[in-house]
C-alpha cells in the first residue's frame, strides 16, 4: 500500500515545484524577450529608427513557455534526464527494422519517382534537390560519419566542383561527362591540399579551420572578380546532354534520335535520373570502402585516434583519404548542382548549406547510410511544406539542431551495423595463451638475434 | 607616418572589441574545452539590446549622454548576461557527458538559431544609430593628412581597459575566480573538492556574455550601424585572437585581440579591404596549424 501512496503524495508536491519552475522559466524569458521581442525597430522615412511596443507578441511568448515548461514538468517532473527514453518506443522500433525493409522499399520509390510525377515539375525539382542533398550527405558521412572528422566547410568542396565545370565549359568548351570527373578530381585535389597541413589538429580545432578554409574559398570566388565575376556568378553553363544527344527540339536531339514528342521533361527525368546514379554511386563506394582495411581504419581513427597511432595506422593518411573521398563526391555533386541550375554564385556556398549538410548527417545517425537520406528528405520536405515561413525556417532549424544533440546525440537511426564481425566464437583456454605467447617471444627472440 | 599612426589608433580600438569577445571564448573553452561556436552570436545580441535601450531612453525623455550610456550599459550587460546562461542551461549543459562533438554542433545549431531569431524579430535591415559621441583631438596635421583620435575611440580604449582590470582581479583575487581557476584545471577534482561546478560554468558563461555586451554597445557606438549579421564574423575574428593568445589563457585573449584589431586594420590601409577577412581566416589557419598552443597558452598534453 505504502508503495502507492508516495506517488500520489510526490504528485501534489511537484505540482507546487512545477509552478516554481514555470514562473522562473517564464521570468528568464521574459527578460530575454523584453526587449528583442517586446519592441521591434523600424526604419523611418528619413532613415532613423524607430520603436513599435509589441506586449501583446510578448505576453504571449512568455505564455507559452510558462505553459511548456509547466506541461514538461508535470508529464516528466524528476524523469527529466530520463526524456531520451520517452522518445525511443513509439519511434525507434520502427527505425529499427527501417534500414532492412525501408531500403529496398525507398530505392524502388526513388527509381520510379519520375513515372508517378511525370506532369509534375515542381514534384521532380523537389525530389532532384532531396537527391542532390542526399549526395552530398553521403559524401561528408564519409568525413563526419566514418572518420569522426567535423568538417564545417564542406560546402567548399561542392563549390569546387561547381565552379571547375562552369569555368571549363566557359573557356574549354568541355561537355558535363568530361567536366564531371574532371570537376570531382579537382575537388579531392583541394580536399588533400587543404587537408595535408590540417588534418593533424584534434576535433574542434579542426572543425574551425576547415569552417575558415570553407570562408575563404567563398570570399575569393565573390572578390576574385576576373576569373569568377564575382558576386554577378557565372551564367549560361551548358546542359548536360543524353551522352552527346541534347535535349532539345532538333533533328539528331534526343526527342528525335529515339522518335519521341519533344518535351521539356525529358531533361529533368534524366536529370533525376543522374543525380540518383550519381548518390547510388556515393552510397555504393561508401558501403564497399567500410568493408576494405582504409575503411575499417576510418572507423578505428573514429573510436579512439591514440590507439589507432599506436596499432601502426597512420593517422595522416587515413584521414586525408576520408578527406579527399569526400571532397570528390561533393565535387561530383557541385558540378551536377552546377548543370542543373545553369547559373551559379557564391550565394550558393555559404556557411549555413555546410550546416545544412552536416545537420542531415547528425540527423541521420552519423555513419548510417539510410538514415541520411531519410533526414535529407525530411529536412528538404520540411522546408518546402513550409515555404511561407521562409523566416522562421532557420531559426526552426537551429532550434531542431540542439534538440536533437539533446535527445538523440547520435542521430534518429543511432544503431550502426558493425562493420567487422566474429564469425565463429572461438573459445580460449590457457593452452591457446601459452602457445601464442610461445610463439612471440620465439619471434621476438629471433628479431633480437 | 600619419598615415601609419591613423590606422594604429583604430587598430586598437577594434582589437580593444575584439578582446573583449575574445575572453568569453578562451574562458568557455579553458574551463569545460569547448568551442562556444554562438558567443559571436550573444555578441550581436547584445548590440541589439543595447540599441533599443538607447531608443527606449530617447523615447522617455533621458537624453543625457553619459546617464543613458550608463543604464544602456547596466540593462545591456544584465539582459545579454541572461542570454549566455540561457544558452549554458539549454543547449550545453544537457550534453556535458556526452560525445565529443555533440556540444559543438549544438552550437552550431543555437548560433542559427540566435542569428535567425534577431532577424525574425528586428527585422532583416541594418539599424543605424547617430552618433552619441561626437569630437575628438586632432594629434597631428601634416602634410594635408590629419590625425584624429576620436572621443569614441578614447572611450572604447579606457572602458576595456577598465573591465579588464576588473575582471583580472575577479579571476585573481576572488572566491569565484578561485572556483573558476580550479575548474580550468581539473573539472572532476574541483568538484570533489566542494566547488559547485554548475554554478562556475554559469557564472562563467555570464561574465563572457556580459563583457561580449560590452564589445556590442562599442561595436555600435563606434560604428553607429548593425545588423543580425555582425555575430558570425566578429565572432570568427575574435576566436581568432582567442587562439592567437594562447586559449585559455586571459591576457592572451586580449593580446591576440589587439593584434588580429591591427593586422585586419593594416591590411585593410595597405593591401586590400576587399580580402580583410580572407585574411583574418587565413592567420586563423596559420596560427592553428603552426602555433596551436598560442603566444601565451600552454601545450595541451594528450591522455589516454
Amino acid at each position: 500500500m505504502s508503495v502507492l501512496s508516495t506517488p500520489s503524495s510526490k504528485a501534489r508536491f511537484d505540482l507546487v515545484s512545477a509552478l516554481k519552475r514555470a514562473l522562473l522559466a517564464a521570468l528568464v524569458a521574459f527578460g530575454l524577450f523584453s526587449l528583442m521581442i517586446g519592441v521591434r525597430t523600424h526604419t523611418g522615412s528619413n532613415g532613423a529608427l524607430f520603436l513599435e511596443g509589441r506586449p501583446g507578441l510578448l505576453a504571449i511568448m512568455v505564455g507559452i513557455v510558462f505553459v511548456s515548461t509547466l506541461a514538461r514538468e508535470l508529464i516528466l517532473g524528476e524523469r527529466q534526464i530520463e526524456l531520451r527514453s520517452l522518445v525511443p518506443p513509439a519511434l525507434t522500433a520502427p527505425l529499427q527494422i527501417l534500414p532492412k525493409l525501408a531500403a529496398p522499399a525507398l530505392l524502388v520509390f526513388a527509381l520510379i519517382v519520375p513515372i508517378i510525377f511525370y506532369q509534375n515539375r515542381y514534384m521532380l525539382d523537389l525530389g532532384i534537390m532531396i537527391l542532390t542533398y542526399v549526395m552530398l550527405g553521403w559524401g561528408l558521412n564519409i568525413v563526419v560519419g566514418l572518420a569522426g572528422l567535423l568538417d564545417l566547410g564542406y560546402v567548399a568542396f561542392y563549390a569546387v566542383g561547381a565552379y571547375s565545370y562552369a569555368l571549363l565549359a566557359e573557356h574549354f568548351g568541355f561537355s558535363f561527362w568530361i567536366c564531371l570527373p574532371l570537376a570531382g578530381i579537382l575537388a579531392s585535389f583541394w580536399g588533400i591540399i587543404l587537408g595535408f597541413p590540417v588534418l593533424r589538429l584534434r576535433g574542434d580545432y579542426l572543425a574551425i579551420v576547415t569552417m575558415a578554409f570553407g570562408e575563404i574559398i567563398r570570399l575569393v570566388l565573390l572578390n576574385f572578380q576576373t576569373l569568377t565575376h564575382g558576386p554577378d556568378g557565372i551564367s549560361g553553363i551548358p546542359r548536360p546532354s543524353f551522352f552527346g544527344l541534347p535535349f532539345n527540339n532538333e533533328p539528331g536531339g534526343f526527342a528525335h534520335t529515339f522518335g519521341l514528342h519533344y518535351s521539356f521533361t525529358h531533361r529533368i527525368v534524366f536529370l533525376y535520373y543522374l543525380i540518383l546514379v550519381l548518390a547510388l554511386v556515393t552510397n555504393f563506394v561508401t558501403i564497399r570502402l567500410r568493408r576494405l582495411p582504409i575503411g575499417r581504419a576510418w572507423e578505428a581513427l573514429r573510436e579512439d585516434e591514440i590507439a589507432c597511432r599506436s596499432l601502426g595506422i597512420n593517422t595522416t593518411n587515413t584521414k586525408l583519404t576520408a578527406f579527399a573521398m569526400g571532397a570528390m563526391f561533393a565535387g561530383f555533386a557541385g558540378s551536377f548542382f552546377a548543370t542543373r541550375q545553369g547559373f551559379i554564385s557564391p550565394e550558393s556556398f555559404t556557411f549555413t548549406e555546410s550546416a545544412m549538410v552536416l545537420a542531415i548527417v547528425v540527423l541521420g545517425g552519423m555513419g548510417s547510410q539510410i538514415g541520411v537520406a531519410v533526414a535529407a528528405a525530411v529536412m528538404l520536405g520540411g522546408f518546402e511544406l513550409f515555404r511561407e515561413f521562409a523566416t522562421f525556417r532557420m531559426l526552426v532549424f537551429g532550434l531542431a539542431m540542439v534538440l536533437i544533440m539533446i535527445w538523440r546525440p547520435r542521430g534518429l537511426v543511432a544503431t550502426r551495423t558493425p562493420s567487422v564481425f566474429l564469425r565463429s566464437p572461438k573459445e580460449v583456454d590457457a593452452e591457446d595463451v601459452r602457445r601464442a605467447r610461445a610463439k612471440s617471444w620465439s619471434w621476438r627472440r629471433a628479431r633480437h638475434d | 607616418m600619419e598615415y601609419f599612426l591613423q590606422q594604429l589608433i583604430n587598430g586598437v580600438t577594434l582589437g580593444a572589441i575584439y578582446g573583449l569577445i575574445a575572453i568569453g571564448y578562451t574562458m568557455v573553452y579553458g574551463i569545460i574545452g569547448m568551442i562556444n561556436f554562438a558567443h559571436g552570436d550573444i555578441f550581436m545580441i547584445g548590440a541589439f539590446i543595447a540599441l533599443i535601450t538607447f531608443l527606449c531612453l530617447v523615447a522617455i525623455g533621458i537624453t543625457a549622454v553619459p546617464l543613458a550610456l550608463f543604464l544602456v550599459l547596466l540593462v545591456a550587460m544584465a539582459l545579454t548576461a541572461l542570454y549566455g546562461w540561457t544558452v549554458e542551461r539549454v543547449a550545453y549543459r544537457p550534453l556535458r557527458q556526452s560525445f565529443r562533438l555533440a556540444p559543438l554542433i549544438s552550437a552550431i545549431g543555437m548560433s542559427i538559431a540566435l542569428e535567425n531569431f534577431a532577424q525574425v524579430v528586428q527585422g532583416a535591415r541594418v539599424k543605424p544609430l547617430p552618433p552619441l559621441i561626437t569630437g575628438g583631438f586632432t594629434l597631428t596635421h601634416k602634410g594635408g593628412f590629419t590625425v584624429q583620435l576620436s572621443n569614441v575611440q578614447i572611450m572604447v580604449v579606457v572602458t576595456t581597459v577598465v573591465l579588464m582590470g576588473v575582471f583580472s582581479w575577479l579571476v585573481a583575487r576572488t572566491r569565484l575566480g578561485r572556483d573558476m581557476r580550479a575548474c580550468e584545471q581539473d573539472l572532476k577534482m574541483a568538484s570533489l573538492l566542494g566547488v559547485d561546478v554548475n554554478r562556475t560554468i554559469s557564472y562563467t558563461f555570464i561574465i563572457g556574455a556580459a563583457l561580449a555586451a560590452v564589445a556590442g554597445i562599442m561595436h555600435l557606438l563606434y560604428y553607429g550601424v548593425i545588423d543580425f549579421y555582425i555575430g558570425f564574423v566578429a565572432g570568427v575574428k575574435a576566436f581568432t585572437a582567442a587562439v592567437l593568445g594562447g586559449i585559455g589563457s586571459l591576457p592572451g585573449a586580449m593580446l591576440g585581440g589587439l593584434l588580429i584589431g591591427l593586422i585586419e586594420t593594416f591590411w585593410s590601409a595597405y593591401f586590400s579591404i576587399e580580402y580583410k577577412d580572407v585574411a583574418a581566416f587565413s592567420i586563423l589557419v596559420i596560427v592553428l596549424i603552426f602555433l596551436p598552443t598560442g603566444i601565451l597558452g600552454r601545450p595541451e598534453v594528450e591522455k589516454v
